[in-house]
């Protein structure tokens, strides 16, 4: 009798084990050969564009830390930025240098977590352990700037939230060295283990005319061999006084892009490093001479006309605002009072400062950039992350558009699949680093 | 000679406006040329654009800011990137309310197809030639389009659960 | 507990703690990760926090082989089928954790797509709310359903939003502060 061969449709997701992300695959496989597959997105579709059209500028951030939750504070970066491009404002070095040490050590987490769960899925679950145990390092440095470890809203429009803390480069040294070791220890585990090296060579191969053409940017396109980044492309912030190579692969496979990725994270290390180094000193203002007192009390003490002495005193805030007083302020905010939040203490202590604060975060008042459009991408961890925005002149954005990079990879996913086995799913989805949040958005 | 020049050079008829806000060099264009624009713009070797980095719609219904006429609601927005000069561009496309469909640019760039189809999604916009234009974020049963500025934000149409 | 006065008797009664004793520290659990929970849970799951403390470090990935369903992160109209799918496939006796506020009321994304509390679709027995919630948050509302796993509760009702029964009190108005903050605010 003739073995009859017909193909089989197998459904992977949209929650499966071997996917860490919710999308939903549908395969024809030939026994075990991938003959075609369709892509399912959606499942995390949380309206992103139209809730940031509900919202007040500044009110947008905390949905853009839910794009990207791995990598959020590039997430922040890259709206504020499109936004002071709207506003055609500059913000102080200081806070420049602190955008990048921020955006680059969420990099080097979105990174870890990718290559810890993609090796876990290969088996290799100590790889996964150590990873995460260097990206709580990371995290703790993060909490220690934004008090939050992962859904940050930490930039603001013209300046950042908070300064840094005293002392934060010295932690940040000894962080950074704990990373590389695990970095070490990661490669020992990985680079030379033949199992993940099997697993992970000539499967998944895009070419470069096919990677341009479906618009991939990032890691997955420098694996190919193009040396594109937007921090050398089009360099914003400060990324061009920084010293740091564009790391490429060769072939465009999967093992290229672990290569790219492990090369990247000790490149985001030097920067930050860098970033250290040169940051110029804050607090501008220095020491207030004034007492520290409540926030309640100072607001008293000005109702009452006791004001001798109260600009000189400091106001002692809720630990999340921490780093956010007079004495930091005009380190990390920009000088325009449309569009940035007076000091604490003249909240507290003035009228001026009371009614800035309200005509800043009022319904119907706020930060109000001009009739217009503007695009501005940076290099998320994915890839370019650009914002179009369109303001209508009032308080609310009329669009906000984000290009997510995970996008164009995803569209490009049958083209890497089909032809391979069934097994070569789990490494190349891995590689991919889809994250849902930005896929869906 | 900048990429607007150039395209203001060649299609000066089709042009309806062009502006350089915040130093983003941009067209808008009448949809009939679209095709050619974008074939031009990506085989011309002095320009170069081999990326269709973005492509997305903006609703202008209720727009406050002043509009290029009442007439166009919608306009797809594009954004290209040169990898070999690094140069950007970005096109618009307005579209009339009872007519919004425009040439698809999947034969042109792999990437348009999705984009297409997100934009069919969230605007209703059609685009000629499209080999599969289906919705890609939402499910099928969902009625509308949600990202038009008539569809209310919280307006909800669950598959399960209590109705709203 | 008085074993006159208890419905069951003494014996069902002592096999039932025991019971429940032995569940509550074998949770086997199906994390359904969807969103940016998904990176705290995997912080929690990992050796750092390390889950495997409360006998619950292994995550079974078929329904039919586990008792808690971890819901992580927000769902969406698009998903909410297939979490209901994946509920009717365990076999009882099962608890439903909502991980994080899209799970608990839909936290800030009231919009078209995103359902309101998954408790309108399935029955929630714990809830933890944070956005997302840190992990030392994660293990306190572990304990507390090894509490509820002890004592074999578990809820059955699901949220009605027109008559707003079903959802503990605290959690009505999508209020997401947790009690520490109450507390302070309480004592000043």
């Amino acid at each position: 009798m003739a073995i009859q061969k017909r193909s089989m449709l197998l459904n992977v997701g949209p929650s499966h084990p071997a996917m860490h992300g919710v999308i939903r695959l549908i395969m024809e496989l030939e026994g075990e050969k991938i003959k075609g597959v369709d892509v399912e997105i959606g499942y995390l579709h949380r309206a992103f564009e139209k809730m940031c059209e509900t919202v007040m500028y500044n009110q947008c951030f905390p949905y853009t830390d839910r794009l990207n939750y791995v990598s959020p504070l590039i997430n922040n970066v890259g709206f504020a930025m499109t936004v002071e491009k709207l506003l055609g404002i500059d913000i102080p070095e200081r806070s420049k240098y602190i955008r990048v040490i921020m955006s680059e050590i969420s990099r080097v987490t979105d990174h870890l977590t990718c290559l810890g769960a993609s090796a876990m899925e290969l088996g290799a679950m100590s790889v996964f352990l150590y990873m995460i145990k260097a990206r709580e390092y990371l995290y703790e440095l993060v909490e220690e700037i934004t008090g939050a470890r992962l859904t940050i809203s930490y930039v603001r429009i013209g300046g950042v939230k908070a300064d840094l803390t005293p002392g934060f480069a010295d932690r940040a040294f000894q962080k950074i060295a704990e990373v590389r070791k695990v970095l070490i220890e990661g490669d020992e585990l990985l680079t030379r283990n033949r199992i993940f090296f099997d697993r992970m060579k000539g499967i998944g191969i895009i070419s470069q005319e096919e990677a341009i053409s479906y618009g991939i940017t990032g890691p997955f396109l420098r694996s190919t061999g193009i040396a594109y980044d937007v921090r050398k492309a089009n360099p914003y912030l400060i990324y061009d006084r920084l010293d740091f190579e564009v790391p490429t692969g060769t072939t465009g496979d999967n093992l290229d892009r672990y290569f790219v990725r492990m090369a990247e994270m000790e490149q985001s290390l030097r920067m930050i490093e860098q970033c250290l180094q040169q940051i110029p000193d804050g607090p501008i203002n220095g020491e207030l001479t004034g007492d520290i007192i409540p926030a309640a009390q100072m607001v008293d003490r000005a109702k009452m006309g006791q004001t001798e002495g109260l600009m000189e005193d400091e106001v002692a805030l809720d630990p999340t605002l921490q780093g956010s007083t007079k004495k930091y302020y005009k380190g990390i905010n920009a000088d325009q009072k449309s569009v940035v939040l007076p000091p604490k203490e003249s909240t507290y202590s003035n009228i001026e400062g009371l009614m800035n604060h309200f005509k800043l975060v009022m319904y119907g008042h706020g930060i109000k950039p001009p009739v217009g459009e503007a695009y501005f991408p940076v290099e998320g961890a994915n890839g370019e992350l650009g914002f179009y925005i369109v303001s209508d002149g009032r308080e609310h954005p009329w669009r906000v558009r984000v290009h997510p990079p995970c996008f164009p990879i995803m569209s490009a996913l049958p083209k890497l699949l089909v032809g391979s086995v069934m097994a070569d799913l789990v490494p190349t989805f891995g590689s991919v680093n889809m994250i849902a949040g930005e896929l869906d958005r | 000679m900048t990429p607007l020049e150039q395209v203001q050079q060649q299609f000066a008829k089709d042009i309806i406006e062009t502006h350089a806000f915040r130093g983003d060099e941009t067209a808008v264009i009448r949809p009939g040329v679209l095709l050619n624009v974008a074939k031009f713009l990506k085989e011309t070797p002095e320009l170069g654009f081999n990326f269709l980095m973005d492509l997305t719609a903006v609703d202008y219904l209720f727009f406050a800011g002043g509009r290029i006429s009442k007439e166009y609601r919608f306009e797809v927005v594009y954004h290209l990137y040169s990898l070999k000069h690094n140069h950007r561009i970005r096109i618009k496309v307005p579209l009339t309310e009872e007519n919004p469909e425009v040439d698809s640019l999947d034969k042109l760039w792999a990437s348009a197809n999705w984009y297409e189809r997100e934009v069919w999604d969230m605007y209703g916009v059609k685009f000629k030639g499209h080999p599969n234009l289906k919705r890609i974020l939402m499910y099928e049963e969902f009625k509308g389009h949600a990202l038009r500025k008539d569809y209310p934000f919280n307006k909800r149409q669950p598959l399960i659960g209590p109705q709203n | 507990m008085s074993f006159i006065s208890s419905p069951t008797g003494f014996f069902t009664g002592k096999l039932n703690e025991a019971l429940g004793w032995a569940r509550k520290f074998s949770i086997f659990q199906y994390p359904f990760v969807t969103a940016c929970c998904g990176m705290e849970y995997m912080s929690t799951a990992a050796s750092h926090y390390d889950i495997d403390r409360f006998g619950a470090g292994f995550p079974r990935f078929s329904p039919r082989q586990s008792d808690v369903l971890f819901v992580v992160g927000t769902i969406n109209h698009k998903m909410a089928p297939v979490l209901k799918k994946v509920y009717d496939q365990m076999c009882e006796p099962k608890w439903v954790v909502a991980f994080g506020v899209c799970t608990c009321t839909g936290g800030f994304y009231d919009n078209y797509a995103t359902v309101m509390g998954i408790d309108t679709i399935i029955p929630v027995d714990i809830y933890i709310p944070g956005c997302p919630p840190r992990p030392e948050n994660v293990i306190d509302g572990l304990i507390k359903l090894q509490e509820k796993i002890q004592k074999g509760e578990q809820n059955r009702t699901l949220y009605d939003p027109r008559t707003k029964i079903g959802r503990p009190a605290e959690m009505q108005e999508g209020c997401t502060i947790s009690h520490p903050i109450k507390n302070i605010e309480s004592s000043s």
